[in-house]
């Protein structure tokens, strides 16, 4: 760690300094991409004079410097454009296709209920009892679709989020981006952090919770 | 107390199987005059603009949720008595506390089944 009071620092960045103006004085038509050769060549001329520090520093810079490219090359071969361009529209829209044909099964199965109903009201006695059970228990089941779809729109809602955080990711490289991602999340709505949808069977209260927590109101 | 059945009920939903699932179970339970709404808003269009005795409504919709659609109807004169029951997913304590804060009649988890929802009605119209 350098420690500025000691004035390597600034003595090193001094001789620098005095040793870039010379070259530009020797050089006043200097092309900008001459730069680096200018400034490798003042590092070779200075060489001599830099302290254990100044050439412990330089070769920490280098290897960042190495560490940043070797990180960007293994990004770039995991290819994780690939997620927000490919993958992740790809599921949701499977997912969304899902919904779409339950949505579509489902009105069929309520269609045809819907007609035993009607046969169920013309017929009398035991007959009618069994048929209206029945169709009672079909319109029961047929709310699986609700739960269904409720469950693979969080899903999605995941997925979107996975998306654009990656896409913030390649972008930025940086936070706050996702950070203020975050805050509109937590400004969606006065209610918006209720929202959880259909909790798993292991989490979730059933009716007879609900019915319990509703009582101790009273 | 015997239950007018001929009073008109609104449900409301934003999935369109629900609402056929719930118009075909009050069907069954003798309640015919069912009208639905797809969202908070609509919903409290037609309530402003009708005469209904009893609001089913989802909890968990755009761009009104059913818990705003609640805080709505508690908040006008007209419609503040109004019984509402509210048929969700959102079974969390906290969810179940701020629709009892918020003034909800009664609260049914989905997935239910008919006999809760006749056993709710029947509670919350038996107290109307």
């Amino acid at each position: 760690m350098l420690d500025p009071e000691d004035g390597i620092v600034p003595r090193g960045i001094d001789a620098l300094k005095t040793r870039l103006s010379a070259i530009r004085a020797r050089q006043p038509d200097l092309e900008p991409e001459m730069v680096t050769e200018v400034v490798r060549a003042v590092f070779q001329t200075i060489s001599d004079d830099l302290t254990a520090k100044e050439a412990t520093l330089l070769r920490e810079v280098e290897e960042l410097g190495r560490t940043i490219a070797t990180a960007k090359a293994e990004i770039a071969i995991l290819r994780v454009d690939d997620i927000t361009g490919h993958d992740i529209p790809f599921a949701t829209d499977e997912l969304d296709a899902i919904v779409d044909h339950t949505a579509q099964a489902t009105h069929a199965i309520l269609e045809s209920c819907e007609m035993l109903d009607d046969v169920s009201g013309t017929v009398s006695g035991e007959p009618a009892a069994k048929l209206q059970a029945a169709t009672t228990r079909i319109y029961e089941a047929c709310s699986f679709q609700d739960i269904t779809g409720q469950r693979i729109t969080k899903v999605v809602t995941t997925l979107k989020t996975i998306e654009t955080k990656v896409a913030q990711i390649i972008a930025t490289f940086g936070a706050s981006a996702v950070e203020a991602a975050r805050n509109k999340e937590h400004d969606a709505g006065s209610d918006a952090l209720l929202l959880n949808g259909p909790q798993l069977p292991a989490h979730a209260m059933d009716q007879s919770d609900i019915d319990k927590l509703m009582a101790s109101f009273e | 107390m015997a239950i007018d059945k001929s009073m008109n009920v609104l449900i409301v939903d934003d999935y369109k199987t629900m609402l056929r699932i719930i118009r075909n179970l009050l069907k069954q339970i003798e309640f015919n005059n069912v009208e639905e709404a797809t969202d908070g808003a609509d919903a409290l269009s037609k309530l402003r603009g009708g005469n209904f005795g009893l609001v089913i409504s989802d909890w968990n919709m755009a761009p009104m949720t059913g818990l705003q659609l609640l805080q709505e109807v508690r908040a006008d004169n007209r419609l503040k008595t109004m019984p509402f029951i509210m048929i969700t997913a959102e079974s969390k304590t906290e969810n179940v506390v701020a629709a009892k804060a918020a003034g909800v009649s009664n609260y049914i988890v989905k997935p239910f089944n008919a006999e809760t929802l006749k056993d709710k009605i029947e509670k919350v119209l038996g107290h109307a």
